[in-house]
């Protein structure tokens, strides 16, 4: 290790080392930092804890108070079966590791040995919070090797319920974030807005959650009838919600005791550390993928992104609860503008011909049973597609040989990679903090592990 | 843009030094038995690809990097020290796939466990199966 990389980690101007310090004893300066060794700068500032997982003491003078504890697998802030191993001193926080795997089911070997059409099922057991986020690139990224063009109301259809996707998936953040810091009716107020928006996409898709909705070549079903109603509904009683929410917790005073000012990632850090989504833009990256890059028809949306200047806790729970208002004024703006005409691309050799031209048709029927027997055959290539998912950037890395089958399948999972700013975040924390910066996060651990 | 390996390095530093300053993603293929890749010139193929996806902010792009890794030396440096969010992605490469980064902080498996055997996303790791029985059927109900 070379000093080198912790000038990226910490770089220069910032001043939470300064050398001069304040202390009972007056002004004190530190030694030079070139003059540190790289083991004690470690200690100092490196804050990823590298041990191996079945490490229970520290190698080297462990007798000067610091210990190591671990939070989880089994702890109920945890978000699932996340481990941390925590280097503590006293209450303070030194290093830490996050431990995962523990999930681990080889989903993305699995996807090598399922057809285009079996592979959203997969894929939406991933982020299981937001799976129409994860069926959509995955679509995204086989349609761009496939070459297809969709029609413009299956996109806008895409576009309507990602961004439901997105405000289920923050209110369910709201509601743990509350559970995590003690606010219990904030986790019952949040489970009851976001079985709104499941009741609405089991009305449209059948099923609450893992819904596999999105499929290549456009979504399974039409809206049903009276849709503009229902979602009108969701989005009006949800905006009216978040201003009481706003008054629940935004100002409430033990809520901003244990967040204001915790774990603070600065821009710099989130950047080098390849941190996405709230956590990145809560540091002042103003950075969304809908915006800068955009994919499906976001270019022609009116919004804003939300970016924090301080990027503590408390602006990564101020990013989320503003991108809930974002998220419901871009449906208003969707069901302006939906447009009629068919949900999914009308090419027999990537979508299923309609149930009646099958009795009718010899060709359909033809068509029918090589699409389910043997599934779309897509071009050789490979394709890198993200999309901005409510965790952060969800990219789908797929390589195509020409068969029915992808010959290899990466998920780009948000939560897995903002998982590393979490020891930097941690660092110099008091321990009761832990809990609080874990749950800013938002790890789906179905998606880390996958 | 394909690499050989020994350009890796260098090319990611120019790309740093341009301003593609976030690592979006970094992964790997095994190409075995697979001969639909793209032949480019002056770049011999080998067995394992990493892929490497940079981004630049202002303006915003992206751009591909897929480094040539040979079979008998998976041995590629690391960008740690460029991007340290590489840490989590290329020990998950190291896990799934056997590939070593040189320089690298910890070099540990990540979703595996630590004494498990193989690299299961390699093309000739097999993929279990559990055997199924079927139980007689009773003829004379």
């Amino acid at each position: 290790m070379t000093n080198a990389i912790y000038t990226v980690i910490r770089p220069e101007g910032d001043n939470r080392f300064g050398l001069v310090q304040e202390t009972s004893e007056g002004l004190q300066e530190l030694g030079d930092r070139a003059t540190t060794s790289t083991a004690a700068l470690a200690k100092e500032i490196g804050s990823t804890l590298r041990i191996p997982e079945g490490e229970a003491e520290l190698e080297s003078d462990s007798d000067d108070g610091r210990m190591i504890i671990n939070m989880g697998p089994q702890h109920p802030s945890t978000h699932g079966v996340l481990r941390i191993m925590l280097e503590i001193e006293g209450e303070t926080v030194l290093r830490s590791k996050p431990v995962v795997g523990y999930l681990h089911t080889g989903m993305e070997k699995t996807a090598e040995n399922l057809t285009y059409l079996q592979g959203t099922t997969n894929v939406t057991r991933m982020d299981y919070l937001s799976p129409l986020n994860n069926e959509l690139v995955f679509c995204l990224a086989a349609e761009s090797l496939l070459g297809i063009e969709l029609p413009e109301r299956a996109t806008w259809i895409r576009m309507l319920m990602s961004e439901l996707n997105r405000i289920a998936s923050h209110v369910m953040w709201l509601a743990t974030n509350g559970m995590d810091l003690g606010s219990t009716s904030m986790m019952i107020f949040g489970f009851r807005d976001r079985e709104m928006v499941l009741s609405f996409f089991e009305k449209t898709s059948g099923l609450r959650m893992n819904n596999n909705y999105i499929r290549v070549g456009g979504v399974a079903a039409d809206l049903p009838d009276g849709w503009e109603d229902d979602v009108t509904a969701i989005i009006d009683t949800i905006e009216a919600r978040t201003h009481d929410y706003d008054e629940l917790i935004t100002g409430q005073p033990i809520f901003r005791e244990r967040v204001v000012g915790v774990g603070t990632l600065s821009p710099q850090e989130a950047v080098a550390l390849s941190a996405s989504g709230p956590i990145l833009r809560a540091s002042g990256v103003p950075w969304d993928l809908r915006k800068e890059m955009p994919y499906l028809f976001y270019d022609q949306i009116d919004f804003d992104v939300i970016v924090g200047s301080v990027g503590d806790t408390y602006d990564r729970y101020a990013v989320r609860l503003f991108e809930i208002r974002e998220s419901i004024s871009i449906v208003r703006q969707i069901i302006d503008r939906m447009p009629r005409g068919p949900y999914r691309a009308l090419d027999p050799k990537v979508t299923p011909p309609p149930r009646a031209r099958i009795d009718e048709s010899m060709e359909a029927l033809i068509h029918h049973f090589k699409l389910f027997t043997e599934g779309i055959r897509i071009p050789p290539g490979e394709s890198y597609v993200a999309i901005e998912s409510p965790r952060g950037e969800l990219g789908c890395y797929m390589v195509s040989d020409g068969s029915a089958r992808p010959f290899r399948m990466h998920i780009r999972g948000p939560s897995f990679v903002n998982l590393q700013s979490l020891p930097v975040m941690l660092h110099g924390g008091l321990l009761a903090d832990a809990v609080a910066v874990i749950s800013s996060v938002d790890p789906v651990m179905g998606e880390v592990d996958r | 843009m394909v690499l050989e390996r020994s350009a890796y390095l260098s090319t990611v530093q120019a790309r740093h030094d341009e301003g593609y300053i976030y690592l979006a993603d970094l992964t790997c293929v095994d190409y075995l038995n697979n001969p639909t890749r793209d032949l480019v010139d002056g770049v011999s193929l080998e067995r394992f690809e990493l892929v490497v996806n940079l981004r630049s902010f202002a303006p915003p792009a992206i751009v591909r990097l897929r480094v040539q890794v040979p079979e008998q030396d998976p041995l590629v440096p690391s960008i740690f020290g460029f991007y340290p969010g590489a840490e989590a992605m290329e020990r998950e490469v190291f896990d799934l796939f056997g590939i070593r980064f040189e320089d690298h902080p910890d070099l540990t498996r990540i979703l595996l466990p630590e004494d498990w055997e193989g690299h299961p996303l390699r093309k000739d790791y097999g993929v279990g199966r559990v055997p199924v029985q079927f139980k007689e059927v009773k003829r004379n109900r």
